[in-house]
Order: structure tokens, then sequence, then C-alpha cells
């Protein structure tokens, strides 16, 4: 199917990173079932590295690529930098997505910025609340 | 007809078919030597005119009725959308307003409905229960003095289940109410005749029996008077404007009548594979066949699998040379999965997990047991990555599907 670009093809085929993590230190699900995607994301912080990352993904071959490729872009790297991960660089890195699917990458970077509010909340960390999603307050995913 | 050219299994009859060798070679004639206009007055053009009654009379022979009752358009839609409109317009000369219909029908009808609804019409939209079947009584008890027309689908194109036409028509005929059904599922499929499903309008398209695409056929009683979605020539009865697309007309009444002809024994063959597709696919834990088992078109599976997308679903299938198709969102670009599944009683969870799955006579077993094991792999592994299906097993959320 002509839908997708090889390179979102190629993750969904092959998801990078795709499993649950053991004694992760951070955890972030965001997505419902209603709505027909949820991702989780799982970390391992090693001092301010993002030691090591995995995803579980229900939802659409461009939900499942797109969180592969977000767990590429956050791997080995500063914490600042998964801090600051946006969905148009997840976008940019799979050479694309159809406009409806747009949202897919906007889930993958709200499911590492709210594993990362797990990691800070857990070690008591302090951080600014208004980098983050809140999903409780959210209608994202029943307007995207 | 002919071989199949290249590896796909091809099991997504209920979107297209095939064209059967029968139905393109009877369209070449009307391509390479008659194709004048039936409308002119020459000699050539007045072969195809006498070409395209001909062929009326053979199509109204396949449906039970006369000739004159057969209007020639571009589809299935087309005639939807034409028999609704028409039906309404004709009940609102007499003060009726009022339309009954089910909640899954096709778009067509569907739409069609919302804008006559715009209009002032008030319009019921009969439950169908999870088996998806709308009954008579349903139907009788919907019935009001001011109820113009009564639309229901033959058999549905989603979950394949079979209306019982005959009742409902029998019913309206005795209570004087128009009705209408969308046949295109089910003609060439099922035994279908106008005059014993006391049918006042019916459409049927092409493309689903192995005819060619955009020709269908809207039969309308007579005495019911049509009125014009396209405005011009006189083709038609003074009812379809436009030159007749002969070749296209030829080519739908030769696999018309090559799918009825076949009809008694490629029913059932056709039918026992659906059933071991449907015996495999249930072997599948947490999953769900959609609509009645029995009541139900020959090549027609489908499924719900809990924790799964469907459109992933069929991605992956697709990587396995098997064509297929799903009511999930994902797949149609808009958020709500399909109103159909929604009709029946699946939940959003649920129905965005869905696969539908139509085989025709070309579908062997070797092809059925191939996706068996193409389907239950798939389902699996993408439940392997699914954090719904982890919190399903672990007993964090419970499963929907038993």
């Amino acid at each position: 199917m002509a839908l997708y670009s090889e390179k979102v093809m190629d993750h969904f085929r092959n998801p990078r990173n795709v499993g649950a993590l053991a004694d992760p230190d951070g955890v972030g699900e965001v997505g419902n079932a209603k709505c027909g995607d949820i991702m989780k994301i799982y970390l391992k912080v090693e001092g301010d590295v993002i030691a090591d990352v995995s995803f579980e993904t229900f939802g659409c071959g461009s939900a499942i690529a797109a969180s592969s490729m977000a767990t590429e872009l956050i791997k080995g790297k500063p914490i600042a930098d998964a801090l600051t991960l946006t969905n148009k660089a997840v976008v940019e890195a799979l050479d694309g997505l159809p406009g409806h699917k747009i949202h897919c990458s906007v889930l993958a970077e709200e499911a590492i910025k709210k594993a990362l509010q797990d990691y800070f909340e857990r070690n008591g960390i302090e951080y600014d609340r208004s980098l983050f999603p809140d999903c409780e307050n959210c209608d994202h995913c029943s307007h995207h | 007809m002919g071989e199949k050219e290249d590896n796909v299994i091809y099991l997504d009859n209920a979107a297209t078919t095939k064209m059967s060798r029968t139905a393109i070679e009877a369209m070449l004639p009307y391509m390479n030597d008659i194709y004048a206009n039936p409308s002119s007055l020459h000699t050539p053009g007045q072969k195809a005119k006498e070409a395209l009654e001909l062929v009326r009379e053979r199509v109204a022979t396949v449906l039970g009725c006369e000739p004159r009752e057969i209007y020639f358009t571009s589809g299935g839609s087309e005639a939807d959308n034409q028999a609704i409109l028409s039906a309404a317009r004709q009940g609102a000369r007499w003060g009726k307003r009022h339309i009954i219909s089910t909640a899954f029908e096709h778009h067509a009808v569907l739409h069609t409905l919302e804008k006559l609804q715009e209009e002032g019409f008030e319009v019921t939209l009969l439950p169908v229960g999870e088996e998806g079947i709308v009954t008579p009584e349903q139907v009788a008890e919907a019935i009001r003095g001011d109820t113009a027309l009564v639309s229901v689908m033959y058999a549905n194109n989603e979950i394949g289940t079979i209306q019982p036409i005959g009742e409902i028509g029998k019913l309206c005929r005795e209570r004087g109410v128009l009705f209408h059904t969308d046949a295109v599922q089910a003609v060439g499929h099922i035994p279908v005749n106008v005059v014993t499903d006391r049918v006042d309008l019916l459409s049927l398209s092409a493309h689903k029996f192995h005819g060619p695409k955009g020709v269908g056929v809207l039969y309308a009683r007579k005495g019911i008077r049509l009125q014009n979605l396209i405005h011009g020539g006189a083709q038609e009865r003074g009812k379809r404007a436009g030159t007749e697309n002969l070749p296209a007309i030829m080519g739908m009444a030769a696999a018309l009548e090559e799918a009825v002809l076949k009809l008694p024994f490629q029913s059932k063959q056709v039918a026992d594979l659906r059933d071991r597709l449907i015996d495999g696919l249930s072997r599948i834990p947490h999953s769900v066949l959609n609509g009645s088992r029995t009541s139900r078109l020959p090549g027609n599976v489908s499924f719900c699998f809990e924790g799964i997308e469907g459109e992933s679903l069929l991605l992956l299938l697709d990587d396995r040379g098997i064509a297929a198709s799903s009511g999930s969102a994902c797949t149609s670009g808009s958020l709500d999965p399909s109103h159909v599944l929604l009709a029946i009683g699946r939940v959003h969870d649920v129905a965005h997990g869905s696969l539908r799955l139509t085989l025709s006579d070309e579908t062997t077993e070797k092809d059925v047991d191939t996706t068996i094991a193409a389907v239950t792999d798939v389902v699996a592994h993408l439940r392997s990555m699914s954090p719904v299906w982890r919190d399903l097993e672990s007993g964090k959320k419970e499963f929907i599907i038993k």
C-alpha cells in the first residue's frame, strides 16, 4: 500500500525497542482504546541519560511506526533532548505521515513526556508541569 | 474465469470483484463494432438501440420483472439515491413524510435519508440487534399512516447478514407502503426475485458480481414515478439522462446471467469455504464472528479480535499477499469505527479490531487455510506489542469478547 512511506513501513514491519522493560524508571501511557490508539513508553534512566527505552502500542500502522521511531530518537540521549522531542521531528524522521495520521506522532511525543514525568515524580525531581500533557483535561484523543 | 495472475489471495470481493471473462467478452463488440449512440437515427445507432432493448429484457428476466421496469444507472449508489428520493417525493404529495430504514444501511442510503431529514422528512432507523437482522415485526410496528417508504438492504455489505426481504415485502404490500431494497450485495450471490419478494424498488451494482464498474440497475415497479437525478436527454424513459453505457450494460447482463446460472452449486461451494474460514478464525482466543452465522451471504466472513487495531492487521496481511478489509476507524480516516459494527452492539474498543474477508468462486481451500494461519499469526504478533492486550491478560482489564 502506498499510504505510507518506506520508512513508516520499515518501522511498522520491524518495530525497534518493542515490549515492556523490566523495572522501568518511568512509564507513560496515552490515548484510549475508544479512539483506537494507545501508546505506552517504558524508560530506564542512568544519570542524565535515557539508557534504555521501549514501547507497546495498540493502534494503526503509523501509530506503531511513530512509537518505534520515537524510541530510536531518544535512546541513549540526554533527558533534556528527550524532553524537547517534538511530534514534528518524529514525522520528519519517518519521511512524513498522511494528514489524518499526524495525531499518531503527537501521541508518541506525549507518551515520552508522560514517561519522563513519571520518572521525575518517582524521584522527586522538580519540573515544569506546563510542559507536559494533561491527559485528564485534554480532549486530543476525541478530537484529532 | 481466468487463472489467477499473481499470488495475491483476494478476499475483498464485497468491495469489488474481478470481471469474468464472459463479461469482458460481452463488452468488446459494443466497443469495436456496435459503438453508435442508441439515440441516433442511422442504422448503426438503431442497431445499438436494438441491443439496448434486448439486454433490458435479459436483465428483466433475471430479476423477474418487465423490461420497462428496468432503468440502467451508473451503479448502486445512484440507484439508491434515485429510488429513495423518488419514493419520498411521491409520498410527500400525499402528505406522507415518514421513512423507515435500518441503522446499518450503506451510506448511499443513510446519507440520502439525512438529506431528506434536512428537508423535513422524519426517518426511523430500526435497530438490527447483535445478529444483524431486522425483523418484519419491527417494521410492522414502525409503519404509520404517514409512512412513505420502507428501505431495508437485502444483505449487509460488512457483516453479510441476509434480511427477511420477502416477509417485509409482503407486509409493506399489505399495508400499502412502498418498499425499496438495496440489493447490491445480494444479487448474483443469493436468489433475488422482485415479484416473489414483493419489492417496489431495487438497486443493484454490476461490479459486485464480476461485471464492470460504473453500471447498475434501478428496478422500479410500474406505476412508481421516478424523479430524475440527472436531467437532459430522454434516455431511460426520460428518467435518467445521458448516453447509455452500452458496453458496460452488456457486460453487466452477461455477468448477471452467469452468476445466477452458477448460483445453485456455487453458493454451496463458497459457503463451505466460508464456514471453514469461520471455524478456523474462531479458534483464535477472544475473537467473535460479527452477525448471524446462518442467515449470511455465502462469501462473507467478518470478525473482531480484541486487543488489536484493524489497520495494522490489514497492512500485515497485505505483506503476506492477502487482500482484506476492515471496519476500523483508522482505515477510513474518521475517528469512529464502522456504523455497522456499532449497530450490532460492538463497543468501540472491539470494533477497531475488525476484519472482513469476502470470498469468491475463485477462492480455494488452500487460500482459506493460508489465510487462517496468517490471521492467527498476525493477531498474535500485534497482541504481543499491545498494551491493551497486556492489561487484558494480566486481569487489569476485563475481556469484552470472552
